[in-house]
């Protein structure tokens, strides 16, 4: 490797690192004030590119020169900016009284909107954005050519971090972002106007992620997956940096603008994968990033989420319980093969939501890569019975073990961290296994998965496999929801609300949570590996972010405060979505308002919102979260 | 644009060309529609699947308002698999128990289309692969209830090694997606450029993420090992940002580069004026293909829809001919009459004779291999040829080791 050729890479690297911290700042001011992980930045920053692309080639006919370009950038970032304070006012305002995990829900929410809308005005096309007049060409640097665009990115990245410098230190705004972000409450205290604060601040990151898109329109061909494939990246940068620091968030990049460029020559196929290995090194080292302060360094009190009373079953629950169970043992009598299919899914869906409201609304454990044992159980039992040679029966059984093997290990590093950090890490131990699963084609299949999992004969009628799928999930189920009510549920639950003082009473805390983590990971693997004989083969979509993120829908959307919300949840989503899908091809657009639409009228989740309808009849209750 | 279009107003147009036309009065007499499950990634890969589905909507509108199938209307029944197995097999499901359609069709990702495969051969009912690309389809995981219509990776990648064997370059570098299909075709290519030019050895490989690729990294890493080819998989949106990377830093300047698919209308579009002069790649000349049927196709579909056709409504048109044709010779929509009718059928495409080789149940559909070449502001081909599928299948031994099944 020669001098000049290691300047010139890492020069590239330069360019994406700048890049990425544009974007990246705006995600990490945004949850800094508001504390809100804003799903939708990625959106923010696909509308830049697109705004950018539709503003720029008609101001560069009327003058085709590099201020017009930039003109149009700009104005394209401060549409995206107006769009984002928009969004605090209409949608995040509201909401900021519901539980934190509700907000990103409907923040996601916004995401699958965006999605179509972009699909409806600009269409599925790739577009490709016209050059920077003046920076089309290449510099020769010791004699090898590199694009005078990326130098003026580099120059950019370098320009925004001393813009965003200057804003934090030396006007009111940044002074009263950087309050926000130390003690959000003390700012609230001393009288300053939190709407307006958060407008602006929304307006400041809707506008860096704008911008970060709208530059890159020389570079990339504008397309609809740019908000799913930046998201990840960001998170990664702004969790590696300290959430809330923008000078973290500029070293994150650069590490990993510098780690993409040279990583790729020693390992071409690292690609997937590179990102995320570095995120759980930082994180297992430093549990808040390079830059970030633990939430009790901070000041912040955390309000306790999730299961906040237990509630025994009464009469009409009983009651209710009965009719359901009864009704699924009917459907395969009376449904169709399909409907017995979609049955055998929410089922499955039900079980794995169950098992990660075990870790979220009993245990404080927010997990955004459940999705990992879910897969490593469907794996499990799809490769036990494609390459082991075992038959369903087993498979199934091991399946859970297998999956809780997994997660124990991964689990004794995720439970010593908490709150974003820990979710983080989950989702990065999720990567890992997606891209072992995705790389690994002599084993698993690689991305095309491993087909031929079909259960043994006698249960290999619909029906039949039903009534199996039933029997699992349901004593599964029973016994997650026994471990709830039996005094672990407790311990857990203390361990939850005040590590400090569960600590003090005799509760080793960090062992408490890694077995729920453990627990919950075998019972994900559970229907991981009856969804695997289920639909017949596996493959590393199930393993994925979105499926991920699909698990924790479903758990919001039922209520985080009542032990069988995510079972509702499940079936509500699993439903919502079959039904739109075959009407039209719109149909993310109308799971996001749904989703949006349940936030802002049931902000307890279905379930809650049921709950507090047979509450109006008794004494008031206290309320579950109390207002910021 | 029936872009928004469900299945009852599909029923609805069927009822209006039936109005119109006394062969489709005869036959709203005598019977139900023919349904033909077709399942694609309408609305994550719209840009392929939107104008397939256009050309499918054209094609049996066409056939209906000539008498059908066995004097029945076809009816295409679409739905989304929302890019994922999982969703795919569902709609599979629906589409079988719910919607009683004769056999399914279509997909897009091969992932997608190995579950559908697979999915097919549990229940026993035909599956016509349509877009996948996959050599599995076909072969390792290939089934008797499993078809494919497009010509696969390795078919594709041998008309490549085949049209730039003359040139004896020995020193090649790889570039492809990281997942199945980019490495399929990146070890197809090892191993038929080994076959075909003595002495070729791989210098580099650069595998960036689907959709994510950090181009400027990539493409010094293939500049840093100086080889005299460049074989390229890469497509979409990652394509795009590599060319113009490659571009501005030269690294196309005095190199042979071969790249699959790049002629297609669906990827050539979005380059512009960045398309690279004289790539080898397959592709889809449209405008410059001149034989009657085939600009009879271009002209019916531009007026239609107000648009270019891409290779999606290429594949589309011939498979809803393809559909008709096979029920009208099998004289049945049972699944068994259709297997044995489908194997060996010899069909009559825009395109020129197909057959759906029974073997491997691979159709040998060929594809267009040419140069790229910039032509204004648009890219297009030139120097280009059709080349017969036949010619570039698996050898039958190759399919019986493989499909051992």
């Amino acid at each position: 490797m020669d001098l000049s050729f290691i300047i010139i890479q890492s020069l590239s690297g330069l360019a994406s690192a700048s890049s990425l911290f544009i974007i990246a700042s705006g995600l990490t001011i945004v949850f800094g004030v508001t504390r809100i992980v804003n799903f939708a930045h990625g959106s923010l920053y696909m509308l830049g590119a697109y705004l950018a692309v539709t503003i720029v080639p008609l101001l560069l006919d009327v003058d085709r020169s590099l201020p017009m370009f930039l003109l149009g950038v700009l104005i394209s970032a401060l549409i995206v900016g107006v769009f984002g304070a928009l969004m605090e006012i209409i949608l995040l305002r509201r909401i900021y009284h519901v539980p934190e995990l509700f907000q990103l829900l409907a923040t996601f929410g916004v995401v699958l909107i965006v999605q179509d809308l972009v699909i409806k005005i600009w269409g599925a096309v790739e577009i490709p954005g016209p050059r920077a007049p003046s920076l089309r060409h290449g510099v020769f640097i010791m004699d090898q050519r590199f694009p005078a665009y990326e130098l003026f990115l580099i120059a950019a990245g370098i320009v925004v971090l001393a813009v965003l410098w200057l804003l934090m230190q030396k006007t009111r705004f940044g002074v009263l972002i950087r309050a926000a972000t130390q003690d959000r409450e003390m700012v609230a205290a001393l009288g300053v106007n939190q709407a307006w604060l958060f407008t602006g601040t929304l307006f400041l990151g809707a506008f860096l992620a704008g911008l970060g898109g709208a530059l890159q329109i020389p570079r990339v061909a504008i397309n609809t997956q740019m908000d799913i494939s930046i998201i990840t990246e960001v998170f990664v940068v702004t969790v590696i940096g300290g959430m809330g620091s923008v000078p973290g968030a500029f070293i994150a990049a650069l590490i990993i603008g510098q780690l993409q460029a040279f990583g790729i020559l020693i390992f071409p196929k690292i690609t997937l994968v590179l990102v995320f290995l570095l995120m759980a090194v930082v994180l297992v080292v430093k549990p808040w990033g390079l830059f970030g302060k633990s939430d009790a360094a901070a000041g912040r009190a955390i309000l306790p989420e999730g299961i906040l009373s237990l509630k025994r079953f009464g009469t009409v629950d009983n009651i209710v319980a009965g009719l359901a169970i009864a009704v699924l043992l009917a459907l395969p009598v009376f449904g169709d093969n399909y409907m017995v299919k979609v049955g055998i899914e929410v089922l499955v869906l039900a079980l794995a939501a169950f098992s990660l409201h075990f870790l979220i609304g009993v245990g404080g454990i927010v997990s955004f890569g459940h999705a990992a044992y879910f897969g490593l159980g469907a794996y499990a039992a799809g490769l036990l019975v494609t390459k082991g040679g075992l038959s369903m029966e087993p498979s199934i059984l091991l399946a859970p073990i297998i999956a809780g093997a997994f997660a124990a290990l991964f689990g004794y590093f995720v439970v010593r961290l908490s709150g974003i950090y820990l979710a983080m890490l989950t989702l990065a131990f999720a990567q890992i296994v997606y891209a072992v699963c995705f790389q690994w084609v002599e084993f698993t299949g690689g991305d095309n998965g491993v087909v031929g999992v079909w259960p043994s004969s006698w249960a290999s009628s619909r029906q039949v496999y039903f009534c199996v799928v039933l029997a699992f999930t349901l004593s599964a189920i029973i016994a997650l929801r026994h471990a709830i009510y039996a005094p672990f549920g407790y311990a857990l639950r203390a361990a939850r609300d005040s590590a400090t003082r569960a600590d003090a009473i005799g509760i080793d805390v960090r062992r408490i949570r890694w077995f729920a983590f453990t627990l919950s990971g075998a019972a994900a693997g559970l229907a991981g590996g009856l969804y695997s004989f289920s639909k017949g083969s596996i493959d590393p979509t199930m393993i994925s972010i979105p499926m991920s993120v699909d698990f924790l829908v479903m758990v919001l959307l039922g209520g985080i405060q009542t032990v069988i919300g995510p079972l509702v949840g499940a079936a509500a989503f699993h439903s919502i979505k079959d039904f739109f899908m075959p009407l039209t091809d719109f149909w993310r657009m109308f799971l996001g308002a749904s989703i949006i639409l349940m936030v802002l009228v049931f902000p307890r989740g279905i379930s809650g919102a049921a709950a507090s309808l047979t509450d109006r009849f008794k004494p008031a209750p206290k309320p579950a979260v109390a207002p910021s | 644009m029936p872009q928004n279009f469900t299945r009852r107003a599909v029923v609805a147009g069927l009822g209006a060309t039936g109005l119109a036309g006394p062969a489709m009065a005869q036959t709203a007499a005598s019977g139900a529609p023919i349904r033909i499950g077709e399942i694609n990634s309408y609305s994550r890969m719209a840009a392929f699947a939107l104008p397939y589905r256009n050309a499918i909507q054209m094609a049996q509108d066409e056939i209906n308002a000539r008498g059908g199938a066995l004097g029945r209307p076809l009816e295409f029944v679409f739905r989304d698999d929302g890019s994922t197995p999982g969703d795919a097999v569902r709609v599979a499901e629906e589409l079988v128990t719910r919607e009683n359609v004769s056999f399914i069709a279509g997909t897009f990702l091969s992932n997608v289309g190995l579950a559908v495969s697979d999915f097919a051969n549990q229940r026993k009912i035909m599956f016509l692969a349509t877009e996948p690309l996959t050599d599995a389809l076909t072969m390792a995981q290939g089934n008797r209830y499993t078809y494919r219509l497009r010509p696969s990776t390795f078919m594709q990648t041998k008309m490549l090694v085949d049209a730039v064997k003359a040139r004896n370059v020995r020193r090649w570098g790889i570039v492809a997606p990281n997942y199945e299909y980019g490495q399929s075709a990146a070890a197809n290519f090892k191993r038929l450029i080994a076959e075909a030019t003595p002495g070729a050895e791989i210098v580099v490989e650069q595998y960036p993420a689907l959709g994510r690729i950090d181009a400027g990294a990539t493409v010094g890493a293939l500049a840093q090992a100086r080889p005299d080819g460049i074989f390229n998989v890469t497509f979409g949106a990652d394509l795009t940002q590599f060319v113009r990377e490659g571009n501005t830093r030269g690294l196309f300047e005095r190199r042979t580069v071969v790249s699959l698919l790049t002629g297609e209308p669906e990827y050539m579009i979005p380059l512009g004026e960045e398309t690279p002069e004289g790539w080898l790649v397959t592709g889809y000349p449209w405008e410059q293909i001149k034989d009657a049927p085939h600009a009879a196709f271009v002209a019916a579909y531009r007026a239609k829809f107000n648009d270019t056709p891409r290779l999606g409504s290429f594949l589309g048109y011939v498979f809803a001919y393809m559909c008709r044709d096979l029920i009208a010779k099998a004289g049945s929509v049972e699944t068994e009459a259709l297997l044995k009718t489908f194997d060996d059928m010899k069909f009559d495409t825009i395109s020129g004779p197909v057959t759906m080789r029974g073997i491997d149940k691979q159709a040998t559909m060929g594809a267009w291999v040419g140069e790229t070449t910039l032509n204004g502001k648009v890219g297009a081909m030139k120097n280009w040829r059709f080349e017969d599928g036949a010619k570039y299948m698996f050898t039958e031994a190759e399919v019986r080791a493989a499909r051992k099944g």
